[in-house]
């Protein structure tokens, strides 16, 4: 069992059960956009759907979806590829080196982003 | 020489096959500091190719089975210089270590009364041959060495055993007392040489088939154990007993098992005839694996052979049905298509008797205790050395070794080499310490390979030791062809010991290690040679034209090669089973 | 003459691997792959690669050829070269090389020990055979036949990327072996074992693995099956 990695302490079992169910929400929500888009709305339609409930809701699950999906995805990225065996062949040693560094600047960068745009789209839908 | 580092162990087995691993398995269990030599992954072994199965009464698909009958059968098989006391040992322990391999994972292939499936192998009967032809063998599809491997490296892992795999050993440390304790190993990744300490060192190195041009036998099987044990002045007993397995697919040399035939599958020469009906009336393609050879081969001889040079027989499969091909025998499916470019589900596989297993070997005692003779006749263990499996002669096999019994030697026979240790090491082994000038002795074979600045080419050196042997020492024999290939030997002798090693490098030098090879693969061809001319009879697989009846009066006995001399004396067969009476010799015939 | 090229690569010797082209006569047989480096290894014994079988049972002499990996004894020059005029024999991707086209495979043996590939029942056993009904055994096989060539785990991306942590196509293969066996009672503990981000989902199903394995194997197919067990386990 590898225990030496910090995955907010989540089994993969859960990494690949969310990924799986926030990909169908997210579906779901791009099915549900584009049939409104797709029929030609106007704003005021466009606001009232918004002013409902359950609109903000599944828009809100749609936001924190990508949060999750989009962080288990990008840490999965970043440990496969921003480690010291593959640097040093694609970038050399000098990088090869820094790769934790490299893994954590771009795992916090990566958090920042995503954190920052589920706060944002709460606000537009609250705000 | 530098000194060089020494590793201890309480035992040390030379040798990752099942033989040595079941033997590791056991004295692992008891705790004691374990290391397993092998100069492959142990996986890659060659009991990794065995096939149809590993014999043994375990009553699953007779339930009055008896290990009595499988006992007669083994005798019987080996012509009579099988030792009756050891067939009786692995015939009777047999189902215990059968079981025990069950219990660590081996995924045997099963009946619907869920217990473990059999087959019906060549030279197994029910009712001490009065009852027709048995089902025995028990099987994991046709793949029943790979599983026994695997589940026994699985099994030590599990006990953690040391293993120092792609290690070679190279020759064995003799002290002052004539008693062995321990090897000389050269790890091949690095190149390092070291002196391995052991209270009980065993040698478990299998066979050494490679010793002829024509073989089933893997890349591997060069006689190590044999090699050093000569070097170190132990005697070979029946070495000149080599098994040509019936079914070798044709120019490839690969192995079609037994089971091939145990499942219904027959043999046929050109006229479609179905021929060993004429040499074997009741157990016909089930008979003893000499007979069937020796048939095929007079087949072909005769002008009765298929293929456009007449040169080889067809093993018929293809009225069995696709169903039972692909679920009895599905590696064989493989390898046909592979090898021969033949679907048996569809056509006959071109096959030719194929040099395969060594019936002698190191002689031991049931307990895998390397003996010698003394000047008296009367055996002497040697202290500290074991051997267990292809490379040891129990013997269980004798002047012909039945399918199916060759796992069954090496799980019986590894374990009682296992408990045989264990158990003198409770009671305390008190051997003396090599001197630096023995250890020096033993490393002198590398030393002076490494120093090596000309000579002829290892490649071509064992080309020529392989078509030798294989030209004169083949499945018929003949005294004048015999001495004319000795004389051919001993020429080639001085060529072997002084082959160039033009790469002196360390990492993983495999040219170093053929060179190495090539020396113990000349010590078993020579033994191998000088024993087969001496032995004026014919019996089981040695068959000379010279000589062509059984001579119980002069050869029911064990052959010793003794390596000072270059000197076959005899030692007696044992005829004291201690359970059952003894089984008298008889005309074997089938 | 058969061209061919072959990755060359000696500690002792080379500041870096190369390339050595050769040329090799074959008699205009469709020799084995194998044969064609015995052949090589007869003129040049300097050239190193593992081999013992030579029947694909043992699993030793596993290699890229020709861009795919394969074990030489069992590949005729026919398929490898499919086409192309040239045999371009390569070390197994992915592991470091010892020398020539021999690998270091102590990281995929690593692997395969870590989901403990051995029997675990502390039952006591019968004085027979563990009874297991051929409906039972069945499921073993596709499995056992596993001979530890390493063709698949090299051949697999996520294997490159994290050899130390993602167990590999091969070593789940035995993982699942052991969880489908009838006999064995430690699935609770085994499933535990691989429930992290890492050991088992790390197989993003792209089914490298079942396109080389020469036994005709399918490691894909057992990674999902241990994934549906995860999942059982867990609701």
């Amino acid at each position: 069992m590898v225990t030496a990695v910090t995955n907010l302490g989540r089994s993969g079992l859960s990494d690949w059960l969310t990924q799986r169910v926030t990909a169908v929400i997210m579906l779901a929500y791009i099915i549900f956009i584009a049939s409104v888009v797709v029929g030609g709305v106007e704003y005021t339609e466009w606001k009232a759907l918004f002013s409902q409930t359950w609109v903000r809701v599944f828009s809100l699950a749609t936001f924190l979806s990508i949060g999750m999906h989009g962080w288990i995805g990008l840490w999965a990225v970043s440990t496969d590829y921003l480690v010291p065996h593959v640097l040093r062949i694609k970038a050399g040693e000098a990088v090869a080196s820094q790769a934790n560094l490299l893994r954590w600047v771009f795992q916090a960068a990566s958090a920042i982003v995503l954190f920052t745009y589920v706060v944002w789209g709460i606000q537009i839908l609250w705000g | 020489m530098t000194t060089i580092r020494t590793i201890s162990f309480d035992g040390v087995i030379v040798g990752g096959g099942g033989a040595g691993m079941r033997a590791a398995l056991q004295l692992s269990q008891s705790g004691y500091k374990t290391a397993v030599i092998s100069k492959v992954f142990p996986t890659r072994s060659h009991t990794v190719s065995a096939q149809g199965g590993i014999t043994c009464a375990i009553a699953s698909a007779d339930p009055n089975d008896d290990w009595r009958w499988h006992m007669y059968d083994t005798v019987k098989g080996s012509d009579y210089i099988g030792d009756q006391d050891a067939i009786e040992y692995m015939c009777s322990v047999g189902p215990e270590a059968i079981f025990e391999l069950d219990h660590m994972g081996l995924p045997f292939s099963r009946t619907e009364e869920g217990r473990i499936y059999q087959r019906p192998f060549g030279g197994q009967s029910k009712n001490f041959g009065e009852g027709g032809q048995a089902a025995r063998t028990c099987a994991a599809a046709d793949r029943t060495g790979h599983a026994l491997l695997h589940t026994l490296y699985q099994g030590n892992m599990k006990n953690n055993t040391v293993f120092f795999n792609e290690w070679y050993a190279t020759d064995l440390i003799k002290n002052q007392d004539g008693a062995i304790t321990g090897v000389i190993a050269i790890c091949i990744e690095t190149g390092e040489v070291v002196h391995v300490k052991s209270k009980a060192t065993v040698l478990a190195t299998g066979g050494a088939g490679r010793i002829y041009a024509s073989t089933t036998n893997a890349h591997i099987n060069t006689g190590d154990g044999v090699g050093m044990a000569l070097r170190a002045g132990v005697p070979v007993q029946d070495i000149e007993m080599w098994q040509f397995h019936p079914t070798g697919i044709a120019g490839a040399g690969v192995l079609v098992t037994e089971g091939c035939r145990g499942e219904g599958g027959y043999l046929v020469n050109k006229d479609g005839e179905r021929f060993m009906e004429r040499y074997a009336p009741n157990a016909k393609d089930l008979a003893g694996r000499d007979v069937v050879a020796r048939s095929m081969t007079l087949e072909i001889l005769e002008g009765r052979g298929c293929g456009p040079e007449g040169d080889h027989v067809f093993l018929k499969l293809d009225h069995l049905g696709e169903e039972v091909l692909e679920s009895r025998l599905p590696g064989i499916c493989e390898l046909s298509r592979t090898f021969a470019h033949a679907d048996p589900v569809k056509e006959p596989v071109p096959v030719v008797p194929t040099c395969h297993y060594m019936m002698g070997g190191i002689p031991t005692n049931v307990d895998g205790q390397a003996i010698t003779v003394d000047a008296d006749g009367n055996d002497q263990v040697i202290p500290g050395l074991y051997a267990c499996g292809e490379v040891a002669c129990v013997s269980v096999h004798g002047a012909n070794r039945l399918g199916g019994n060759s796992l069954l030697d090496l799980v019986v026979f590894g374990r009682s080499a296992g408990l045989h240790i264990e158990k003198s090491l409770r009671e305390g082994v008190d051997l003396k310490d090599a001197t630096d000038d023995e250890i020096a002795k033993a490393a002198s074979r590398l030393t002076n390979l490494n120093n090596t600045s000309g000579g002829e080419s290892v490649a071509e050196l064992r080309k020529e030791l392989q078509t030798i042997m294989q030209n004169h020492f083949g499945v018929f024999r003949r005294g004048d062809y015999m001495q004319e290939g000795i004389k051919k030997l001993a020429e080639l002798r001085p060529r072997i010991e002084n082959a160039y090693l033009e790469d002196k490098s360390n990492a993983y030098n495999t040219a170093r290690i053929e060179a190495l090879e090539l020396h113990n693969l000349f010590e078993v061809a020579e033994a191998t040679a000088i024993a087969a001319e001496e032995r004026k009879e014919s019996r089981g697989a040695h068959a000379r034209e010279d000589f062509e009846d059984r001579d119980d009066e002069n050869w029911l006995c064990h052959s010793m090669y003794f390596p000072g001399e270059k000197r076959i004396g005899k030692r007696s067969v044992n005829f004291e089973p201690k359970t059952v009476d003894t089984f008298e010799p008889k005309v074997r015939t089938y | 003459m058969l061209k061919v090229s072959i990755y060359r690569y000696n500690p002792e010797t080379d500041a870096e691997p190369y390339m050595q082209d050769l040329e090799v006569d074959t008699g205009g047989k469709d020799l084995m792959v194998l044969d064609v480096l015995e052949l090589i290894k007869a003129k040049d014994t300097t050239v190193v690669y593992r081999r013992s079988c030579r029947e694909g049972v043992c699993g030793s002499d596993g290699m890229n050829i020709n861009g795919k990996n394969g074990l030489a004894c069992i590949i005729p020059l026919s398929e490898a070269l499919s086409g192309s005029s040239k045999l371009v024999l390569r070390p197994l991707p992915g592991l470091p090389v010892i020398r020539d086209l021999i690998v270091d495979m102590s990281m995929f043996y690593k692997q395969y020990e870590k989901v403990k590939p051995y029997l675990i029942n502390n039952t006591p056993a019968p004085a027979i055979e563990r009874l297991q009904s051929p409906e039972e055994r069945e499921k073993l096989d596709g499995l056992y036949e596993c001979i530890l060539c390493a063709c698949c785990s090299t051949a697999c991306p996520s294997f490159w990327w994290n050899p130390e942590r993602f167990i590999g196509p091969s070593g789940l293969l035995q993982a699942y072996r052991f969880l489908a066996d009838s006999r064995d009672t430690a699935t609770e503990q085994r499933l535990a074992e691989l429930d992290d981000p890492f050991s088992v989902f790390r197989c993003h199903g792209i089914q490298n693995c079942v396109n080389v394995c020469p036994k005709g194997l399918n490691p894909t197919k057992a990674i999902g099956h241990i994934r549906n067990m995860l999942l059982t386990s867990a609701t």
